[in-house]
């Protein structure tokens, strides 16, 4: 029986020539990742174990993203800690503030992901890179601790669901309706403990921005990854990121899939999930009885260069609705520093909205846009679990960059074409 | 007596413990807040060794292995679902919080019921409603990381 893509890549990485679902394997890794909320207990476990280095100081990567610039003194401990075991293991990858950038969209950028690669990180959104053909997953602090050790870690080799993606996509569809469009369709655990696995002609209509967000909400599904094959879109996202030589990594012919799930782009319009679940999917156009008080546009899932121009597009010459905030998160430093030089911070400060260093803050209730009880936002976050961005009683609306802009204009959940 | 504390499907790690009491890693104040979106009295109500049920995809969520910590800080002795995430299963093993999946305990215990467990053979035993409901049991390897406090202690152990 032939093999998935991420069945390949797991074989390849457990030195067997075939896997099969089910299986239990060990397999060595290309990266580590860990943040500033997983990374402090990761090293308590890793020194409790007397554990004296890493496996290999190049393939260790600590972003502090969660709560950087600090919010408090217990944050600021936290990242303290993160920085002197990185300065005593010699971490080549330390990133903090100045350097640092919300994760999963840091890694991409900086080319330490690539197609072929086996990942953990000790964060459940690590599945993004399998936008760029990587299989990578998120872990507990405690497999991340020996994982740094070690450079290997087990898997139970996952099943997997096709998601064949045919059509065009329709003005201002992006990937987070698609992928939103997926979870209302399979539910929150509808890919539990699997693979999904894109493929289709559809996908020369999904840029690599596209990509990532779908990838990276795989386990909003309870999906362990999400991966996408290796094209052209792939291959000029790479190029000149990734110096180091990689394989991409297709599926078998006869590879089994669990099931295969029809997308066609063609159907898909502007989405926004409601409260307290990912998969409650609705359509935008519907939404204008929900009145808001904030918009947030940035985190690991929306905070890319291309999910900021779909905002600035949107907001241009224009104002936010009184009494709504908006909150715009550029994901990286060069992101931030690409939306000064495009005029994007300057349409979102004129349109009354503020614009941050990057951070993880507001989408886990953290900091930097927290709710009051009963208060309403749109958000190009990924979670809207009860009381995920502030109060038990405040609530998160699920939706793309352009849906977030459109929603701030008007004060309610609104279709991008309405205000365009 | 072990009693059970009954929720839903899909509780998540946002509510097993919210992330505005992350910047903490002692296990007690971690316990101390447990829960508490969803059951405020869960802190004062759970007592050592009791049993909580839930549904479909337990744990779901954030990789934060701050959520069985604080479950199994709370005196949680075991967590019966329907099913659970899956990064929160390999936590729940990993930090030694005992974890069962067993569809039909889950659906059959009500919130209260006197509930035992034993490990070996997978047996749920439920006092108050006097049935029994079997589950696979975990393989030795796991119930020894489980019984000496989770991986790293198990690896530690191991190594003596």
């Amino acid at each position: 029986m032939g093999m998935t893509m991420t069945q390949k890549i797991l074989a390849k990485h457990a030195g067997m020539s075939e896997v099969h679902a089910g299986q239990l394997i060990q397999a060595k890794l290309d990266l580590v990742l860990g943040n500033d909320i997983t990374t402090p207990v990761a090293i308590n476990e890793f020194e409790a174990a007397g554990f004296d280095s890493v496996f290999d100081s190049g393939k260790v990567v600590l972003v502090m993203d969660h709560f950087v610039p600090n919010k408090d003194i217990k944050s600021a401990t936290q990242c303290k800690q993160c920085r002197m075991f990185a300065k005593k293991f010699g971490i080549e990858h330390y990133c903090d503030v100045g350097t640092m950038g919300i994760e999963h969209a840091l890694l991409p950028e900086q080319g330490l992901v690539a197609p072929g690669e086996a990942i953990i990180g000790a964060d459940s959104h690590t599945c993004t890179y399998g936008a760029v053909n990587a299989f990578s997953t998120g872990v507990g602090s405690t497999d991340m601790g020996a994982a740094m050790s070690a450079g290997y870690t087990w898997f139970k080799v996952p099943a997997a669901i096709r998601v064949n993606v045919t059509g065009k996509k329709r003005r201002f569809v992006s990937g987070k309706d698609v992928i939103l469009t997926l979870i209302g369709r399979i539910g929150v655990d509808g890919a539990l403990y699997k693979s999904l696995e894109f493929s289709g002609e559809g996908l020369k209509e999904l840029s690599m921005a596209d990509r990532l967000t779908i990838s990276n909400m795989a386990i909003e599904a309870g999906g362990k990854n999400g991966i996408f094959p290796v094209d052209d879109i792939t291959r000029e996202f790479l190029n000149g990121r990734v110096k180091r030589e990689w394989t991409a990594y297709y599926p078998d012919e006869d590879a089994e899939y669990e099931s295969v799930i029809e997308m066609n782009l063609d159907d898909i319009d502007c989405t926004v999930s409601y409260p307290h679940l990912p998969e409650n999917a609705r359509p935008a156009r519907e939404g204008h009885d929900i009145k808001i008080d904030q918009i947030v546009i940035g985190s690991c899932t929306n905070g890319k260069i291309e999910d900021m121009k779909a905002a600035a597009e949107i907001l241009k010459g224009k104002h936010l609705a009184e009494g709504v905030r908006g909150i715009i998160i550029p994901a990286t430093m060069n992101i931030y520093r690409e939306c000064m030089k495009l005029g994007y911070t300057d349409i979102f400060l004129d349109a009354g909205c503020v614009v941050s260093t990057p951070t993880c803050g507001p989408c886990l209730g953290g900091y930097m846009g927290i709710l009051a009880e009963g208060e309403r936002c749109v958000s190009t976050t990924n979670r809207n679990f009860v009381g995920r961005m502030g109060h038990i009683k405040s609530e998160v609306y699920l939706a793309s960059p352009a849906v977030a802009a459109a929603s701030g204009i008007t004060g309610h959940i609104t279709h991008p074409e309405e205000v365009m | 007596m072990a009693i059970a504390h009954k929720y839903g499907d899909h509780v998540d790690t946002d509510v097993i413990i919210p992330a505005r009491y992350l910047a903490s890693q002692d296990e007690k104040e971690l316990a101390s807040h447990c829960m508490e979106d969803i059951d405020k009295n869960f802190h004062a109500k759970v007592h050592e060794g009791d049993i909580m049920v839930a549904g479909l995809n337990f744990g779901c969520g954030s990789s934060r292995e701050h959520a069985p910590v604080a479950i199994k800080a709370s005196g949680i002795s075991c967590v019966i679902a329907k099913s659970f995430a899956r990064i929160f299963y390999r936590n729940a093993i990993n930090i030694g919080l005992a974890i069962l999946e067993c569809p039909e305990a889950a659906e059959d215990i009500s919130d209260g019921d006197e509930v035992s467990v034993n490990f070996d053979t997978g047996i749920i035993t439920n006092k108050t409603k006097n049935k029994m409901y079997h589950a696979e049991p975990f393989p030795e390897f796991i119930k020894k990381m489980i019984d000496d406090g989770g991986l790293m202690a198990s690896l530690k152990k191991a190594r003596r």
